[in-house]
């Protein structure tokens, strides 16, 4: 990544410390951000660091935590460049306002030339990349947080406001500021034996003029990047603290529960709210254009009152369409259509022609998958004295505060959102829809002045879901005489906003892909490393198979095809190494191997696993082998990748949500079986691959390489081939 | 009305009979470490034990425990005789293997995992997969298996 040079401000605060961070890009950003963090009555501009007279640096940070430790990796890069003593940094969560827009995030994509990718469509609009370079961005998603905010901000300001301190201790010692030495939070003269703290030179360093390209440190002189201090997130976690929206318990608090058209697209038609508001506790029924919802004393007795009703929905003209009907009807988009050029390299359809080419051609389906993050969507707001307070896990907190702005009719200045931490997301909590949001308000306005809690019942969370969507791709390859690959002929099932996931790792000479629109009312969002899912499983099957057809192995058949020293190349021979590959197994077992980079991160997988009892796929083990550049904290880096291949296996075996009379089938957890203690494998390697590339994501690129690596093991195993997914349906049909 | 003993006080609680003690526990006792998940003793966020049993609290009716004695997450360390503030062993053990990502199903889990080591000092791994079926997005099954692993006194 280039270096740029950026504008940092510093000021001083009350209490004689320091405070560092990129100049809000206007006056009244910034004097918002000194209100709202001034809680001794000091001054703050636009801050990322705090450095107190006690020596305690308070960094901000401006995503969510959704479990992925981010806080405490964002604190560990400043304090890094910072020379801080670990023991004495604090994270804290920047409010969620626009004098903590996170522009490092909107930088990321444009430094790096990138589209502005899915997850953000929700957030902001369709001209976003060129015509608002500095964006107010607080969101947390697309692996960013330490690629961008932590690469492009945390480090630059931790390195800044060292140097501003060392300048304080020369101006003061009467010396050179190149003979002195930092560490933990203490500037030291080694030819005069004199030291000061941080907190001592904090306020002389605040009067100085902020570096604006301080040297960044050598990965060598590491202290903190590279250590898996404990995170700070996790005490209260094993206590039961009370952290999550869900937790929240106001004076007066109402409890609602809510209902939505079953169909998506559906508006409520008529209701008679007679037998919720006759169950004991239920104080209001309320009508929304597109459902209901009960307000009462207690949750229990929302639902109840929300259970006793009969509303009436309409279902938009999508009441025939089934999970059947929209495959159908992408087959068929996908043999007639042309399709959008969304890759195009020399002439594939006529390589494909070719004399004597050997064609190999396959359809391979994905289903609707769900979040079904452990925490049901929920929100709390309040209305009261001509005021909207909200309380609630927002991905995208500027964006949600926005959408309050609008939907509440409330000016800006009377709308306060309070992020809180999220019980899982994994793409859910963006604001792909805001439906929920739209309730809150509607309720709060009913409940005023009282608060209310929101809470979707797990049935409703299923129902409303932002699904991975179900799509379909067919390619044709062309193999030469050499068995490689001469001509890749794809065309795929759009899904909305950006699709990352298009492009090959094999530098085939001839490349069609192409875009099919196939439209469907179901609400399709960003699931878990988002186009990335269902490309990696294409991709990674069919070039399976194109070694198959090869006579090849299908891990040497890759490696030939991928570049000599490429990080590819090499993620992929090491994770074939390290799980063995080629070594003999025991009966009925077999390796599968898939290569996918996603979000700057290369990731290659081996799975071994059988064909179990009942259709349903046994894994024994998965060895992982990784390329994020440098890895931040180990420890929290490995625990990503386990997660995502537990999530990942889930999905792979047996999710999948599907439509009936235009509706979701699945109610809950029995319908939808995600991955268990006795379903996860004994045996999850991750091996990091460090390289000198770009720092890489580590939320999501552990997730696609899953799927076809145990398709590909299954393939092994038993000769059949899946080309559908989940691989429980597969292999029973 | 019902009186149930929660976390060693005796309680009496307002709600109606049939309401599920989870909803008593949360939005009537402020309890709020016991978490609500699927509301049909599918996921196990709920966890508590009655009577030292381990119990999903979304799926029993208040009535069914008059006179239980009830522990949940936040009273888990004094229920083994530790002090209100201190951690219990398994508590520990979690922070020491750094087990939670997002933590909202961690309260259960960690009432499933202290049952079974009440239960079975030294649980084998069928016994851990038996004996914890609660759900966790995260995916974090492979260190709570390793946490109760050592608390089980493997190395």
């Amino acid at each position: 990544m280039k270096r740029r040079t950026f504008l940092l401000g510093a000021a001083a605060i009350g209490t004689g410390g320091l405070v560092l961070g990129y100049r809000a890009w206007s006056d009244r950003f910034e004097a918002q951000a000194a209100q709202l963090t001034a809680g001794d009555g000091g001054k703050l501009i636009a801050g990322w660091v705090r450095i107190g007279s006690d020596d305690s640096v308070t960094v901000y940070v401006p995503h969510i935590d959704m479990g992925q430790g981010t806080a405490t990796a964002l604190a560990m890069m400043l304090a890094e460049e910072l020379d801080a003593d670990w023991s004495k940094v604090r994270p804290e969560r920047a409010p969620g306002e626009k004098a903590f827009a996170n522009r490092f995030l909107a930088e990321g994509w444009i430094l790096q030339g990138l589209k502005v990718p899915r997850f953000l469509d929700g957030a902001v609009d369709v001209g976003f990349a060129e015509a608002a370079r500095f964006v107010n961005l607080q969101i947390t998603g697309g692996s960013t947080a330490v690629r961008f905010t932590g690469q492009v901000g945390m480090r630059i300001v931790g390195a800044a406001a060292r140097s501003m301190l060392v300048e304080a201790a020369a101006k003061r010692w009467g010396v050179s500021a190149a003979e002195l030495a930092t560490a933990d939070s203490v500037v030291t003269h080694a030819k005069s034996g004199r030291a000061a703290r941080y907190g001592e030179l904090a306020a002389a360093a605040a009067e100085l003029s902020v570096p604006s390209s301080p040297p960044l440190k050598a990965r060598e002189t590491y202290r903190i990047i590279g250590t898996s201090p404990a995170r700070f997130d996790i005490p209260a976690k094993v206590k039961g603290a009370p952290l999550y929206a869900i937790d929240l318990r106001l004076p007066e608090m109402r409890y609602a529960a809510v209902m939505s058209a079953p169909v998506h697209g559906g508006a409520l038609q008529s209701l008679d709210p007679a037998p919720a508001q006759a169950v004991k506790g239920v104080e209001q029924v309320v009508k929304f254009p597109h459902g209901i919802g009960v307000i009462a004393r207690n949750w229990w007795q929302a639902q109840k009152g929300l259970a006793a009703l009969k509303p009436v929905f309409s279902d938009g003209g999508n009441g025939n369409v089934s999970s059947a009907s929209l495959a159908a009807t992408q087959e068929s988009a996908l043999g007639a259509a042309d399709g959008k050029s969304m890759v195009k390299l020399g002439d594939a359809e006529a390589a494909l022609q070719q004399p004597g080419a050997r064609i190999v051609e396959a359809t391979y389906h994905v289903p609707f998958l769900h979040h079904a993050a452990m925490e049901p969507i929920n929100a709390t707001a309040q209305v009261k004295d001509g005021r909207l307070t909200v309380w609630g896990g927002e991905q995208d907190a500027l964006g949600a505060k926005m959408k309050l702005v609008q939907l509440s009719g409330f000016a800006a200045d009377k709308v306060t959102l309070h992020p809180l931490p999220v019980g899982g997301s994994f793409g859910r909590r963006v604001t792909v829809t805001t439906r929920h949001l739209e309730q809150v308000v509607e309720l709060a306005k009913a409940a005023s002045p009282n608060p209310v809690q929101m809470i979707w019942s797990r049935e409703e969370d299923f129902a409303q879901g932002t699904y991975r969507p179900q799509v379909a791709s067919r390619i044709r390859a062309a193999l030469g005489p050499d068995g490689k690959p001469t001509a890749w002929s794809q065309s795929f099932v759009e899904t909305p906003g950006i699709n990352e996931a298009i492009g090959l790792p094999y530098p085939i000479p001839n490349q069609s892909i192409r875009a099919v629109p196939v439209p469907v009312h179901v609400t399709q969002g960003s699931w878990r490393s988002v186009a990335h899912t269902q490309h990696g499983f294409y991709t990674e099957t069919f070039i399976d198979e194109l070694a198959q057809a090869a006579g090849r192995d299908p891990f040497e058949y890759r490696r030939d095809l991928l570049p000599a020293g490429s990080r590819q190349r090499r993620v992929l021979e090491i994770a074939a190494e390290k799980a063995g590959w080629g070594k003999p197994l025991p009966e009925g077992r077999g390796l599968g191997i898939a290569l996918v980079e996603s979000f700057g991160t290369v990731v290659a997988q081996v799975i071994e696993a059988s064909q179990g009892r009942n259709g349903v796929p046994v894994v024994q083990r998965v060895v992982a082998a990784v390329d994020c550049g440098d890895v931040c904290h180990p420890d929290t880096a490995t625990q990503q990748v386990e997660g995502a291949i537990v999530m990942g296996l889930g999905a792979a075996i047996a999710e999948r949500i599907t439509i009936e009379n235009g509706a979701v089938r699945q109610r809950n957890f029995p319908d939808y079986p995600i991955s268990t203690m006795a379903s996860t494998p004994p045996v999850i390697e991750v091996h990091f691959v460090p390289s000198d590339g770009a720092w890489g994501g580590l939320g999501e690129p552990g997730m696609p390489p899953v799927a076809p690596a145990l398709a590909n093991a299954l393939f092994a195993a038993t000769g059949r081939r899946a080309r559908s997914l989940p691989l429980k349906l597969a292999a029973a049909a | 009305m019902i009186t149930l003993t929660v976390n060693g006080q005796p309680r009496q609680i307002e709600a109606e009979a049939d309401t599920p003690l989870l909803w008593v526990l949360r939005d009537e006792l402020g309890l709020t470490g016991t978490r609500f998940g699927c509301g049909v003793a599918a996921c196990g966020a709920c966890t508590v034990h009655v009577d030292g049993v381990p119990m999903r609290a979304c799926s029993l009716p208040v009535e069914a425990l008059a006179g239980a004695s009830v522990t949940t997450i936040e009273g888990l360390p004094a229920s083994a005789g530790l002090a209100p503030e201190a951690l219990h062993p398994v508590q520990q053990a979690w922070i020491d293997l750094q087990v939670p990502q997002c933590g909202y199903c961690q309260s259960g889990m960690i009432m499933a995992a202290a049952a079974l080591l009440q239960a079975n000092p030294k649980p084998s791994d069928p016994e851990i997969d038996a004996a914890i079926t609660n759900l966790c997005r995260c995916g974090t099954y492979p260190r709570v298996r390793t946490a109760i692993r050592r608390l089980g006194g493997a190395a």
